[in-house]
């Protein structure tokens, strides 16, 4: 067990070495020279040479991209090329409203989204079951952004339920003031995740309610709601943790289109702004900071599937 | 014995097709939406004519979706932005699955590249497509190829994933052993054995990549990562409505319901594809 | 004493696009306590739609009964309401099934899950119900019942797993056992004490029990009274000697005389060529791993053996005995770690692929599943001429021995044109024999080639392979685990164990003089040797 989860774990740096890599050689080898878009319309050529020698852009691409690794290694994700703040400073700043907006997207889409797929899964093919297929494909269709306006347009402009936009910490402002403020962006978020959990619990449920150890539960006499929870679940939990662990990458994107919208200053706005501000260091930290994130969250689950599945065995 | 175990090959599938409810609506929507795109844009307005004088105008008789901050006809700029969502959004189905396939098979069968592919895979997979395109894209200046190359490169894993896992299955299937038995070789196995196997499940794929490949062409429009609004796609439509939303929200919603009806139709086509083509898949996606 | 269960002119039909309107017609037999019923038949009979609707298990959308009644001790099960059906469920009626290893919850410890069945029907607490657990656990003879309580079903061999379920369903001491092929997917020793269980536990609790086999070995092991049946409907239904001494009914006959003789026919000694011989083969599975953890299973271990040409040579041996290892290793389908493979002489065990593809046409292989060994998606003809056409045959010259070929295995020309979906499992096997002719091989080998193969189309089958061995002087390498067959159909036999060799010999002087323990056990294992007639 314990050889297996260092094993795991080193599995994961062949991984991240890819992006890594992936990540410089993307922002290094991109057109345009990054020295001149940062010193401006208006630098004479000295000044890009000057700033190009400072960010140590001359050298040959290896010696940079081991450098780069190095401070990487060190938890050094670079430094802002405008405000010239940490990387790692400025993540910290911003990470609690993203991480607690994922999370609550995260309870709130399994707390729909598996009762959802299991019913329609035990009455396939029934009305209830179309309709959450229906739900399902529709949460994949409709772009986040046009959702999220919609729900503004509604709770907030027609009827004036709840704040249109911003975000209020639960820890300096207040609890009440943060739900009231989370709820729209949450719900937002949550709909393509609900349409992913739903769909898979839906697939995998309707999979294990086939197999001989359902049709052994039912000749015990076992009534058909314990058969669901105690078995069928049970069963399927491997593949709708999976697709939990997978649907973390959609989120991710999700948080930055969301934030957007409602104008919530977390990560995804740090990175929208360095975007707009060409601040490489910034997008370059990020993109590593959320793989990294996806990777360890799919590492952990992947250590989880022993005790949901005793036949996984390390 | 009957045909009900499936006539793989045989006519009736276009039968089944049609008579399979999401794929009939999902076509015909997808059918107007595609005449629409095609030739709405020779009879309505220019979409980048400038009209100060009829500035955010609710939809009425003169514009049928009303007008945007520039004045320009948004029923117009929607027509044209079809034009650009379906090109991207058939561009990357196509390329990536192209890409993909070559990449599985090649996975699948040759064992020496397999865990040099997968792990990059896995690299790709573990970046969030999004910010994947955004950087790609503030990189290397935003036009069409980038925008469709930007999108491709994070679909890519999906792809490969599937080929390769139908490749390591059909491998072992007993004919495949009786065809290497009988002297078959490689390259033939793999155009007359497995290839076949993997074209089914690549339609669907196919079509959901293509759904969510304008959804992301939409979303980086709307984050200003798109398209140049030199021309006018349904995200930097709406990315411009942001600014008066509260004043006119049609700016964006037409432009939105014109987007996710055409999503829905295609993955509308690509459940009845799935369900048509390839049942065995059909139970576990 | 009113019957455990009385079945009377019991109709289930089937979906509207069926293959026939009912599943089962006006079937009526009965169960008396203390009695063990046998239901049997082949594939399609019904058998198991009996079963599952006494059980009421069966899938509402696809088979509904429409006419007749299931008395179980005198209440009419299908007019029931669910609750009361679902109390009578493991209390008075329980059921055990052909799959041990799918029957049970992979994620549950199997203690819990016999629990499972206390908490349901008793009110017992917990520290009774573990007592109660670990009692049913000793009555079916499992060693260490504290430990394997603990186990998760993978732990468990296949013989274990069905000791779990039968100690599960006889927990609450039901009036009625219904047993659906419990013995097929067990290998022939344990199968002969799982049978040797069910009858202990029968006799001493005084239960009833309905027993579904498509097994006549087993009848005659276990049956108090038979009952045949054929599409849906009873043909014959009598006691164990009467049905099996005397049948009425053909169909019944047809089913007895398929079954093969454990009595092997003198056969002359084959004096052909040499074909084959493999000299000190060996098949090691898996690597010692990156951290030291991997395991390694030596699957095939000092293999050597010769085949002549017109001669068939039967390997034997139960599940993991390494049998097919072998067929494998000769096919080179896998590698071999080490040995010789001589091939006309020529040895193929290390020959690199390209140079091994010349050779292949003179070794060919039959596969056990008819539904898999073809390409669905290409006509059957595609898939006969592929072989020859490798070696350059030309096209019209392939397709002519393909008809040719086509009429030897007993199927029409106009098969060639169509797909395999379109054939039967028995047919789909003919086709693959001619796909293998097709190649002019020296050597066939036939890998559990009629296991899958309900018992009557199994004799036919087994009848062609003897007559294209003799009609084109193959040598014939015979994989099976059933001895019956082995009897009937090879000239030697090798009996393998655990990887290794155990014993050789012309099939009639092992079967009439076993000189090792175990290919004594195994031969004593087989089911029905008492009484079935020879």
């Amino acid at each position: 067990m314990l050889r297996y989860v260092a094993f795991r774990i080193l599995s994961t740096i062949p991984v991240m070495g890819v992006v890594a890599l992936f990540v410089f050689v993307l922002l290094r080898l991109a057109p345009g020279d990054p020295a001149a878009v940062i010193a401006g319309d208006y630098a004479t050529a000295e000044d890009v040479i000057r700033i190009r020698e400072q960010l140590g852009l001359s050298d040959p691409l290896f010696i940079q991209f081991m450098r780069w690794l190095g401070d990487l290694l060190q938890g050094d994700l670079g430094t802002s090329i405008f405000s010239n703040k940490p990387v790692t400073l400025l993540i910290s700043q911003r990470l609690e409203p993203t991480l607690l907006l994922t999370l609550t997207t995260i309870i709130f889409s399994v707390a729909v989204a598996v009762p959802l797929g299991t019913i329609a899964a035990y009455r396939a093919g029934s009305f209830i079951d179309r309709l959450v297929m229906l739900f399902s494909v529709g949460g994949f269709s409709i772009p986040v952004f046009v959702l999220g306006y919609m729900l503004i347009f509604t709770f907030s402009m027609s009827f004036d339920l709840l704040p249109v936009q911003g975000y209020r910490s639960p820890f300096s402002e207040g609890v009440l003031p943060f739900l009231r403020h989370i709820i729209l962006p949450t719900a937002t978020l949550g709909v393509i995740f609900i349409a992913l959990i739903s769909r898979m619990t839906r697939a995998s449920v309707m999979e294990v309610l086939e197999e001989d150890y359902i049709r052994t539960a039912r000749a015990k006499g076992q009534s058909e709601m314990r058969i669901l929870v105690g078995h069928a679940l049970r069963n399927a939990a491997v593949p709708i943790v999976t697709v939990i662990g997978i649907g973390i990458a959609l989120l991710i994107g999700g948080v930055v289109v969301t934030e957007s919208v409602y104008n919530i200053p977390g990560l995804g706005r740090l990175v929208l702004d360095a975007v707009l501000a060409r601040d490489y260091p910034i997008i370059q930290g990020l993109m590593l900071f959320f793989s990294f994130v996806y990777i360890f969250i799919n590492l952990i689950i992947d250590l989880c599937y022993t005790f949901l599945d005793p036949r996984i065995r390390y | 014995m009957t045909g009900a175990e499936g006539n793989q090959g045989q006519p009736g599938i276009a039968g089944l097709l049609i008579s399979h409810r999401g794929v009939f609506w999902g076509g015909l929507v997808l059918i107007a939406i595609i005449l629409l795109a095609v030739f709405g844009p020779l009879i309505t307005a220019d979409p980048v004519a400038i009209n100060p004088m009829n500035r955010l105008k609710p939809p009425g008789i003169e514009g049928l979706f009303g007008t945007d901050m520039l004045g320009r006809d948004v029923f117009s700029r929607v027509l044209n932005g079809a034009r650009v969502s379906l090109t991207v959004g058939t561009a990357v189905a196509l390329i990536s699955v192209l890409v993909g396939l070559t990449l599985g098979l090649i996975a699948g069968y040759v064992r020496a590249l397999d865990a040099v592919i997968m792990r990059v895979m896995d690299g790709l997979m573990s970046i969030p497509a999004i910010l994947l395109a955004i950087a790609m894209i503030s990189l290397a200046g935003a036009t069409l190829t980038t925008v469709v190359v930007a999108i491709v490169i994070p679909e890519i894993p999906r792809v490969v994933r599937l080929v390769r896992s139908v490749v390591l299955t059909v491998r072992e299937e007993p004919y495949v052993e009786a065809a290497i038995a009988s002297g078959t070789r490689t390259l033939q196995i793999m155009v007359r054995h497995i290839l076949p196997n993997t074209i089914a499940p690549l339609i669907v794929q196919a079509t959901y990549i293509c759904g969510s490949a304008m959804l992301l062409e939409a979303i980086l429009g709307f984050l200003g990562a798109g398209i140049p609004p030199e021309i006018p796609s349904w995200g930097n439509i709406m990315s411009e409505g942001r600014t008066f939303f509260q004043l006119t929200p049609w700016i964006i919603f037409f432009p939105g319901l014109a987007l996710a009806l055409t999503v829905l139709a295609v993955n509308f086509v690509g459940d009845g594809l799935r369900d048509t083509l390839d049942p065995r898949i059909a139970r576990t996606m | 004493m009113t019957a455990v269960l009385e079945i009377r002119g019991l109709t289930v039909s089937l979906p509207e696009d069926g293959d026939r309107e009912f599943a089962i017609e006006d079937v009526s037999l009965s169960v008396e306590p203390g009695e063990i019923v046998c239901v049997v038949g082949e594939s399609g009979s019904g058998k198991s739609v009996t079963a599952f609707t006494v059980m009421g298990l069966l899938d509402p959308r696809a088979l509904t009964p429409v006419a007749g009644s299931v008395r179980l001790e005198g209440e009419d099960l299908l007019t029931l309401p669910d609750k009361r059906l679902r109390a009578l469920r493991g209390e008075r009626m329980s059921m055990i099934f052909q799959e041990p290893m799918t029957a049970l919850n992979p994620v549950v410890r199997v203690g819990a899950q016999i629990a499972e069945m206390l908490e349901i029907h008793t009110r017992l607490s917990p520290t009774e119900r573990r007592a109660r657990v670990l009692a049913a656990l000793a009555d079916v003879q499992l060693p260490e019942p504290e430990r394997l309580a603990d186990c998760y079903p993978h732990q468990l061999s296949g013989g274990q797993r069905q000791r779990i379920m039968i100690a599960m369903a006889l927990a609450l001491e039901p009036a009625l056992l219904i047993a659906d092929e419990p013995t097929t997917a067990l290998d022939v020793t344990t199968q002969a004490r799982i049978l040797q269980l069910i009858k202990d536990l029968q006799s001493s609790r005084g239960m009833g029990v309905l027993f579904i086999t498509h097994d006549f070995g087993v009848v005659a092991e276990i049956a108090d009274r038979v009952v045949v049946m054929q599409d849906g409907r009873v043909v014959e239904q009598g006691t164990v000697a009467e049905v099996l001494h005397a049948p009425s009914h053909p169909y019944t006959r047809l089913l007895i005389d398929a079954v093969p003789s454990m009595t092997p026919p003198e056969r002359a000694e084959a004096t052909g060529e040499e074909a084959l011989s493999t000299a000190g083969l060996d098949k090691r599975f898996g690597t010692a791993g990156l951290f030291g953890g991997g395991r390694v299973v030596q699957a095939a271990k000092d293999i050597s053996l010769t085949l002549r040409r017109g001669e068939t040579l039967g390997i034997v041996g139960e599940s993991g005995s390494g049998k097919s290892t072998v067929a494998r290793c000769i096919m080179r389908l896998v590698d071999p770690t080490s040995g010789e493979i001589l091939i006309n002489g020529t040895d193929i065990a290390g020959m690199k692929q390209g140079s091994l593809r010349n050779l292949r046409h003179q070794i060919q292989i039959v596969f056990q599943d008819p539904y898999r060994s073809l390409n669905p998606r290409r006509t059957v003809g595609k898939s006969i001429v592929e072989g020859p056409m490798n070696f350059g045959v030309a096209e019209d010259e392939a397709w002519r021995r393909a008809r040719e070929l086509i009429e030897i295995v007993g199927l029409s020309a106009d098969t060639l044109d169509r797909f395999p979906h379109q054939f039967s499992g028995g047919q789909r096997q003919r086709i693959c024999i001619a796909r293998a002719l097709a190649m002019e091989p020296v050597i066939l080998i036939a890998d559990e080639a009629v296991s899958a193969l309900d018992v009557s189309v199994q004799a036919q089958v087994l009848r062609l392979l003897d007559d294209v061995r003799r009609k084109f002087s193959l040598a014939m390498l015979f994989i099976t685990h059933d001895l019956r067959v082995a009897a009937q159909i090879c000239d030697r036999i090798m009996v393998m164990q655990h990887g290794k060799l155990v014993e050789q010999g012309p099939t009639a002087a092992v079967y009439a003089n076993p000189s090792e323990q175990y290919t004594r056990d195994l031969l004593a294992a087989a089911p029905g040797q008492s009484r079935l007639p020879d």
